[in-house]
């Protein structure tokens, strides 16, 4: 099973994220689930979002130690990176994020996702540059799953956003 | 597992979706996290569908809308979350007493009081012993996951009509909030003949039809509810359900229901990886409730058995009642909104086996 836990920001695209995830191994015949977390936090806190992928039933739905760890925000990381199970995975957005991780036992990437995005003319889709280093590092699926991943998880009626979601993943892939 | 036709869908969300695909177009809320989507996701369909969707001014006009939406004869329902079914305990108990089918969903949440909005499954008493006062029951069922959650209302609203009682499905914020792979079933709808007592219009050519709970002669009331006590006893022999994991050679048991029961089934697994002989009982209805199977694991000479809930302990209880003294009973809990973790489940299990391999 792959465990992964996507904090950030309200509104930085945390589940969004973790949603086209989830869809990806679904389209793969894998189990599934996607919980985010809800409540108080989300006005101005730490959003996040849990995903596991596997082939077996999946039992709590809950991370709690991720093998993967995205983290869009400085809460997010100052809370999580210590939880990331040994032999894990840590992305990183660099460009909200100037810490770097003393851990020895997990791999972590630090990726400059909002300057790029910003950049790249990708505004608002830092997640999906992380996003795409994962699938890099991690391997979640196929490519040509996620790009119909993405496609059903972007609405019928702005389809035209496919095309620089998947750039975005494209673009992390090669950071 | 098959993506064929499989979507991503929220559990609020699946839930009410296979409400309206079950024959129920009439709903009547009130807002409360964590089933809000259900709300939301009605209000958005049912226009489309020549629907009601009702945003109540309170719980308890929620509820009475619908008594008077079953009592012409509809499938109707209301959905809510912990504080607000209290609110609704008495609308319960007088659909109840007026033998009217409908279904009531509670998302439920860390109480009591307002409490706070995470999950929690501390409302078991409720639904099992007083969901509303008097000699009553109704219908409960626990979903482990969102598909089962989708395929039990179906369930749910053909055992209410079958039996003209009120169901109820005890879901928690886990099972309300997160996303699992669902695709509905494709069923035709069953119909039930309610004309023989809905007050649907008589047109002056039969005897108008009267849906009360009230009967003021004593001896009246009580065969009233003797009838209703039969119907709960075919109820009891005809649909109590449950599943039973890895109980073939278990000799110690764990028992859980709802989202819990997925995370002691990781634990389980666990368990047994460590030469643990441990099985799990779960019950997918809570009224009426699984006595049987678990009897039957003391009767074979289980060692020990362990109620894991996210309460301080409720259904407990019942796992004692079947148990009846012939092995130790103990509990684990969460209770507030926290949920219980798989390592803190194996843990348990280990305490329980002892040395015991």
């Amino acid at each position: 099973m792959l465990s992964i836990l996507l904090a950030g920001f309200g509104g930085q695209g945390v589940l969004f994220a973790g949603k086209i995830m989830a869809y990806s191994g679904l389209i793969e015949d894998q189990y599934v689930s996607w919980l985010p977390s809800y409540g108080p936090e989300m006005r101005g806190g730490t959003a996040n979002c849990s995903v596991c992928i596997s082939d077996e039933p999946i039992g709590s739905p809950l991370v709690l130690n991720p093998d993967v760890l995205v983290a869009m925000n400085l809460p997010s990381y100052d809370k999580f990176i210590d939880k990331v199970a040994p032999g894990g995975i840590a992305v990183v957005d660099s460009s909200l994020i100037a810490k770097k991780s003393d851990r020895t036992d997990i791999s972590c990437f630090y990726v400059p996702a909002t300057e790029k995005a910003d950049s790249e003319g990708l505004k608002g889709l830092s997640n999906n540059i992380l996003l795409g280093k994962v699938l890099q590092e991690a391997k979640f699926a196929s490519l040509e799953t996620v790009e119909a991943a993405v496609a059903k998880c972007v609405p019928p009626k702005k389809q035209h956003l496919l095309e620089p979601n998947m750039r975005a993943i494209k673009l992390g892939m090669s950071l | 597992m098959s993506s064929t036709q499989k979507m991503l869908m929220k559990g609020n969300e699946a839930l009410a979706e296979a409400a309206i695909q079950a024959g129920c177009h009439h709903f009547f809320g009130y807002p409360i996290t964590p089933q809000t989507e259900v709300a939301a996701y009605m209000a958005k369909k049912m226009p489309k569908i020549g629907g009601t969707y009702m945003q109540a001014e309170s719980e308890i006009a929620a509820i009475n809308m619908v008594y008077g939406a079953a009592s012409a004869g509809v499938r109707a329902m209301t959905s809510s979350s912990s504080p607000g079914i209290s609110l609704k305990s008495e609308g319960i108990s007088y659909l109840a007493g007026s033998d009217l089918p409908c279904l009531i969903v509670n998302v439920q949440r860390g109480s009591p009081g307002l409490g706070g909005i995470q999950p929690s499954q501390a409302d078991y008493w409720q639904a099992t012993r007083a969901p509303g006062h008097g000699d009553l029951h109704v219908l409960v069922f626990a979903p482990s996951s969102i598909q089962e959650m989708v395929d039990m209302v179906f369930d749910a609203f053909d055992l209410a009509d079958c039996y003209r009682m009120p169901a109820m499905i005890l879901a928690d914020g886990m099972l309300g909030q997160m996303m699992e792979p669902i695709s509905f079933p494709e069923k035709q709808v069953k119909t039930y003949d309610k004309s023989g007592w809905s007050t649907s219009g008589h047109q002056h050519k039969r005897a108008h039809h009267i849906v009360n709970s009230l009967y003021l002669q004593p001896e009246e009331l009580e065969a009233k509810i003797l009838e209703r006590f039969q119907r709960y006893e075919e109820v009891k022999a005809k649909h109590t359900r449950c599943e039973e994991y890895l109980m073939e050679d278990a000799e110690y048991v764990v028992v859980a229901y709802g989202a819990t029961s997925r995370i002691v089934r990781s634990s389980v697994n666990s368990a047994r990886e460590k030469g643990i002989k441990v099985g799990l009982i779960r019950p997918l209805t809570l009224w009426p409730y699984p006595y049987a199977p678990i009897e039957k694991a003391a009767e074979r000479g289980a060692k020990a058995f362990l109620s894991v809930e996210m309460s301080m302990g409720q259904m407990v209880d019942d796992v004692r009642i079947a148990v009846n003294g012939r092995a130790p009973v103990s509990f684990f809990g969460r209770t507030g909104g926290v949920i219980p973790t798989p390592a803190e489940v194996l843990s348990e299990i280990e305490k329980m086996a002892g040395g015991d391999r």
